[in-house]
């Protein structure tokens, strides 16, 4: 599993990059491997409001959809439609195919660094 | 608690990830993933495990007269050798399994059985049996695998004499062997493509797997997982049974008329089927031509009439696009109508194309 140092992780496998008062928001290397080839991405639009914990996007792998998951409260203020196209580029390079922007960030869930990431994975295969 | 196959161990060895499937633990996918596999198949060769299918022998003085009763396809001039698919009906037309017979000899045919409806089958066939005949669950004893693709038959030459190899599609020889294995050499598949299918002793079972993937390395054989099976059978438009059809679904419906003999003397289920005349709904391909994939269990709309559900439905690799299988009623099954189906509350539009969606050149 690939984890990028600098970045937060969610529970739900979401990582967030933060930039300024915005942040960007992706898939995990460990989310994508488990998901398999992607082949369909459903995206917001700029303008959405997200909130915590709940699903702003889905995913499509050959077998199963997946809802990704917001860890923050905001509104979307762009939104990466190269992947609409190209959703393989989630499984080539995960920390590179960031989904949305969120800017007017009110709330956000406990986010965990990577150290702690891996653990949680770790821990979650365990059980 | 689910069953493993013999090769368990290698597929977790191999990378494979594991997932329950039909009261099996197999893997649904390997490290190359399922687009890779399922290529792989299509253009070069890929091998599955395929031993959770269950085997049945029907042996006797009466075993015809039991096939020909209990299944709907007919089977008095099968030869030796020969194989045969058949939906088995219920007495209200619904599909028990669908299934394929082989005849060794006269009075002794193999079966080969859908996993989960394995105990099923079974029972049925011990309710319905008459005369003198003989079933018997020999599932646990076999291992099947599944070498299929184009370079298949050329890699199946590296490790077999030309004449343990069957000629034609649907044949087998039986009580032969591979890469010094015993086996049975069959010329079937679900993937619509070129290949065989090896049943043999499940002990040795992981040496045979060996033994075609290093015979298949300079072709590019790969093992593939229950996720390009499936993929691959839904571009070549194979039903499969908990999708396509069920007990409630008759053959007809599922477009298998073609292994229902209604001039047969008599079989279970034909009156109904009889009875009901012609179906009602039919079985359609779509083509989704909106934005998003189309899986099994959606609402399929012809403008705001609701004229039936997709059973299957995914995106496939080989064509590059979402394509899904439904039932619809029987007037809307015209190719080049234009559809919608109900995707978690969003309509995705398709367009109803002939089946199969893929079908191999020769």
């Amino acid at each position: 599993m690939e984890l990028r140092e600098g970045l937060l992780y969610s529970r739900s496998h979401e990582w967030v990059k933060e930039e300024g008062d915005e942040v960007l928001i992706g898939l995990t290397d460990y989310a994508q491997s488990e998901l398999g080839d992607l082949v369909f991405v459903n995206l917001p639009e700029e303008g959405d409001e997200v909130a915590t914990g709940e699903s702003f996007a889905d995913v499509e792998s050959v077998k199963a959809v997946s809802d990704v998951y917001s860890p923050v409260t905001g509104v979307v203020s762009a939104v990466n439609e190269e992947l609409l196209d190209a959703p393989e580029s989630i499984n080539e390079a995960p920390y590179d195919a960031w989904f949305v922007r969120v800017k007017d960030i009110s709330d956000r869930e406990e986010l965990l660094t990577a150290a702690e990431y891996e653990a949680f994975v770790e821990s979650e295969k365990d059980a | 608690m689910e069953r493993k196959t013999p090769l368990y161990e290698a597929h977790v060895e191999a990378g494979g990830k594991i997932v329950p499937f039909g009261g099996y633990l197999l893997p649904v996918q390997y490290k190359e993933g399922v687009i890779k596999e399922h290529m792989a198949v299509r253009t070069r060769a890929g091998l599955f495990d395929v031993s959770h299918m269950g085997e049945i022998l029907c042996q006797g003085k009466d075993a015809l007269a039991n096939l020909q009763m209990m299944l709907t396809n007919n089977f008095d001039d099968l030869t030796d050798g020969q194989a045969r698919y058949s939906p088995m009906c219920n007495e209200q037309g619904g599909t028990v399994d669908d299934l394929i017979v082989y005849k060794k000899a006269d009075e002794d045919y193999f079966i080969v059985v859908n996993a989960a409806n394995r105990d099923k089958d079974y029972q049925w066939m011990l309710d319905h049996q008459f005369g003198e005949v003989t079933f018997t669950d020999v599932s646990d004893q076999y291992a099947q695998l599944a070498l299929q693709g184009p370079k298949a038959m050329e890699i199946l030459r590296k490790v077999t004499a030309e004449e343990n190899i069957p000629k034609k599609y649907y044949h087998a020889v039986f009580d032969t062997e591979a890469a010094g294995i015993p086996c049975v050499i069959s010329k079937t598949g679900y993937t619509g493509e070129d290949g065989v299918e090896l049943y043999l002793d499940s002990k040795r079972a992981e040496e045979m797997w060996d033994a075609l993937l290093a015979a298949g390395e300079e072709e590019g054989l790969i093992p593939c997982g229950l996720g390009a099976r499936d993929t691959l059978r839904m571009e070549a438009a194979m039903p499969l049974y908990g999708h396509e059809m069920d007990d409630q679904v008759t053959p007809l419906e599922a477009g298998l008329g073609f292994a229902v003999k209604m001039g047969k003397e008599d079989f279970i289920g034909k009156r109904a089927l009889e009875e009901k005349g012609g179906p009602a709904r039919k079985r359609i391909g779509l083509r989704v031509t909106g934005r998003g994939i189309i899986r099994e269990h959606q609402d399929v709309y012809l403008g705001d009439r609701l004229i039936g559900r997709t059973t299957s439905g995914t995106h496939c690799p080989y064509l590059g696009c979402p394509v899904a299988m439904a039932l619809v009623d029987a007037d809307c099954t015209e190719p080049g109508t234009k559809v919608e189906a109900d995707v978690r509350g969003r309509r995705v539009e398709a367009e109803i194309v002939s089946l199969p969606f893929y079908k191999r050149s020769k």
